[in-house]
């Protein structure tokens, strides 16, 4: 412990205003040293790295979220106020705040400056983007700003392999004194002393930049451009990763052939091939899919585009009861709940907030494919409408467009209910725009990838050995007739519960995949490929003649109420504990749950009726 | 002159911000923000529906505010 204790010299934060580039800086510093959690009670991203001086020392830093003030209006906010004055129940008073600030924003950034130095910690002030200053000819007397501040100033670019060479030899250098803290200082008239003092401005303003959103904002083209946007984003997502999912799946297959034909026929092979690499088999295939729609909210996030997207839905969103800042949080959402939810964050109008994150788990997100990509294959016939369109196609675009159509009405009735009518604020800064790093997206994917494998590993595993215990014990009685699954655990939930699902026209195998699949949605086929698999008595049933099995054995109507049923499915339970943890209780899990399996219910049983009834 | 009434591509500078009510926090962030007296204001664009939000610089940052909270920040007309 002690020597622990004595290599660890410092623990230094990162503080800075929204869109400073201090996570780029951050991740300069540390590289792929970096630790993501959360703070307890809120979720709120704890980001913490840690890198070794030049002379040997070993420095912890800890990213802190954006700030524009002290003056907290968000749990974001409130983390960094309390870190930064040394409030935090469980973060140490950091020994040397690192105030971050982009050059190019420096009439904004510099007031949050002063107000950290107003605390009268240990500080330096790091200008990044000094690059992109000297470009735009934005001229900066550091040295004197430096001594006008009275607290050590280097640049640093953020994105360039040595651009925090000086940030790290300032770091490793004598601590700087506390700096003096001057009494009733007006921020903003301090601000425009040193802007006058130290800087000097081009009288142009970034004239690309102004172009570029006279397009991108524009009322007709910005929505033309934002919906071709979305287009190549899902096309992407489902064509692109095909390829790299097949060959995921054919890899898993042949191992767990291998493995089959390795071991002894017997309860270990059994839970093996029919357990372990059916059900987190087919989950894994997601992966690339993942990643590659992580790839573009990156890519458009660190680029600056997000928030013009906002701008331009910010209205429609509004009148729905949500915020243009919502579409972040919902487009993460169509890859998985988990992450959009954590999104939301960035949200600062707690109603906004909480409606958006209930509705969050309307968007279809990727673990819904794995069963509409069974469904639509086994019930709709792939035929070309209008000679352009795949009828496969437009059906899964329908389940989309129903999820988001959904969430607005849902939104919209919400609004209605609310009592507290105050205002909502927007308030949205629209920074520069910037070409995304490499290394930012690679530390951003791996983040991603890593939760998703954390998933499969623990939950979705575990899960899939529990539904295989289950509908694998007890064995059917010698000399019994019938498929074994029938006599099993599983057989006898499935059984049970099929009187109050026989309306929405879903069999017992259905009910036994519904249990699962609530825990985690993909889960549902896996466990219908065990449940089939099994129930067919033989290994080789696998999960790619599963949409046989499926299309010969159900009626249209169940399948397309199955369908549906998914739109709204009470969501995985991952998802009802980051609601729980985001909203901190029970109250917005229970609704949630409720109006979704209502809502899936309803849906099920109209179609369900209705195709019956039509066919 | 509200900056919720200025047209697309006018501006002015800014007088002050208009709170509503004792504990206005939507009034306290704008003047965080750097709306304050003196600074010039910009409008830049507006939302493709219903002309909202509103795009607006303000020294070298940019924000898309709804018409509710443009509406709180008093100018004074720019000669252009």
């Amino acid at each position: 412990m002690t020597a622990a204790a004595a290599t660890i010299a410092s623990q230094i934060a990162l503080v800075g205003n929204p869109n400073c580039g201090k996570t780029a800086l951050f991740n300069t510093l540390t590289g792929s040293r970096q630790k993501v959690a959360n703070y307890a009670g809120v979720t709120v991203e704890r980001k913490e790295g840690r890198f070794t001086t030049d002379s040997g020392r070993l420095v912890r830093v800890l990213d802190l979220p954006g700030a524009y003030s002290f003056d907290a209006t968000s749990p974001d906010e409130q983390i960094t106020r309390d870190v930064c004055k040394g409030h935090h129940p469980e973060e140490p008073k950091p020994d040397l705040l690192v105030c971050v600030a982009d050059a190019t924003n420096l009439r904004l950034h510099l007031r949050f400056v002063l107000e950290v130095r107003q605390l009268g910690q240990p500080m330096l002030l790091a200008l990044n983007m000094m690059d992109a200053a000297a470009r735009r000819g934005i001229r900066i007397d550091v040295a004197r700003l430096a001594a006008e501040l009275g607290i050590p100033v280097v640049e640093t670019v953020a994105v360039r392999r040595h651009g925090a060479d000086a940030l790290r030899a300032a770091i490793d250098g004598t601590p700087p004194p506390s700096p003096a803290v001057v009494p009733d200082l007006d921020l903003h008239a301090e601000t425009r002393r040193l802007l006058r003092a130290a800087v000097q401005l081009p009288m142009q303003h970034a004239e690309l930049e102004d172009a570029i959103d006279r397009v991108v904002l524009h009322p007709v083209f910005g929505l033309a451009i934002l919906g071709a946007v979305m287009f190549l984003i899902f096309q992407a997502v489902f064509a692109w990763a095909a390829p790299l999912q097949d060959a995921l799946a054919a890899g898993t297959a042949s191992v767990g052939a291998w493995l089959a034909a390795a071991l002894p026929d017997g309860p270990l092979q059994s839970l093996l091939t029919d357990g372990v690499f059916a059900g987190v088999g087919t989950v894994l295939e997601f992966l690339p899919q993942i990643l590659l729609l992580f790839v573009f909210i990156l890519t458009l996030e660190e680029s600056g585009y997000l928030p013009r997207a906002a701008f331009l839905l910010d209205r429609l969103m509004f009148a729905a009861g949500l915020s243009g800042r919502s579409f972040i949080p919902l487009l993460s959402s169509f890859a998985c709940a988990i992450p959009g939810i954590m999104a939301t964050r960035s949200i600062q109008d707690p109603r906004d907030r909480i409606a958006t994150i209930l509705v969050a788990p309307l968007m279809t997100c990727s673990a819904r494919l794995p069963v509409y990509t069974l469904l639509i294959g086994a019930f709709v016939p792939r035929r070309e409408v209008a000679g352009l369109f795949n009828l496969q196609g437009l059906v899964l675009f329908g389940l989309y467009a129903a999820g988001i159509a959904s969430a607005l009405l849902v939104a919209t009735i919400m609004k209605r209910w609310r009592r507290d009518r105050g205002e909502h604020a927007l308030l949205l800064e629209l920074p520069s725009y910037r070409w995304p790093h490499p290394r930012d997206l690679l530390i951003g994917l791996w983040e991603r990838a890593a939760i998703f494998l954390r998933r499969v590993t623990t939950i979705i595993l575990a899960l899939t050995v529990l539904l295989w215990f289950l509908s694998s014990f007890p064995a059917a009685p010698a000399g019994a007739g019938g498929p074994a699954i029938d006599y099993s655990f599983a057989g006898r939930i499935g059984h049970w519960m099929e009187p109050l699902f026989a309306p929405i026209g879903f069999n017992w195998q259905i009910c036994i995949a519904l249990i699962p699949g609530i825990a985690a949605r993909e889960v549902a086929v896996s466990s219908l490929a065990t449940v089939y698999a099994l129930a067919a008595g033989s290994d080789d049933a696998a999960i790619s003649q599963l949409s046989g099995i499926v299309a010969s054995e159900w009626s249209l109507a169940t399948g397309l109420s199955l369908l549906v049923w998914y739109i709204y499915a009470p969501m995985c339970l991952s998802t009802f504990a980051v609601i729980r943890r985001e909203t901190n209780g029970w109250k917005h899990v229970a609704i949630a749950a409720i109006y979704l399996f209502a809502l899936a219910y309803a849906a099920s049983l109209l179609t369900y009726q209705l195709t019956v009834w039509l066919t | 002159m509200k900056l919720s009434e200025v047209p697309r591509g006018g501006g002015g500078i800014v007088v002050g911000v208009e709170a509503l009510g004792p504990n206005d926090q939507i009034a306290r962030r704008l003047r965080d923000l750097g709306f304050v007296a003196g600074e010039a204001v910009s409008v830049l664009a507006f939302g493709p529906l219903g002309s909202e939000p509103v795009l607006v610089r303000v020294g070298d940052a940019r924000f898309a505010l709804r018409r509710a909270e443009a509406a709180r920040v008093c100018l004074q007309e720019q000669s252009p």
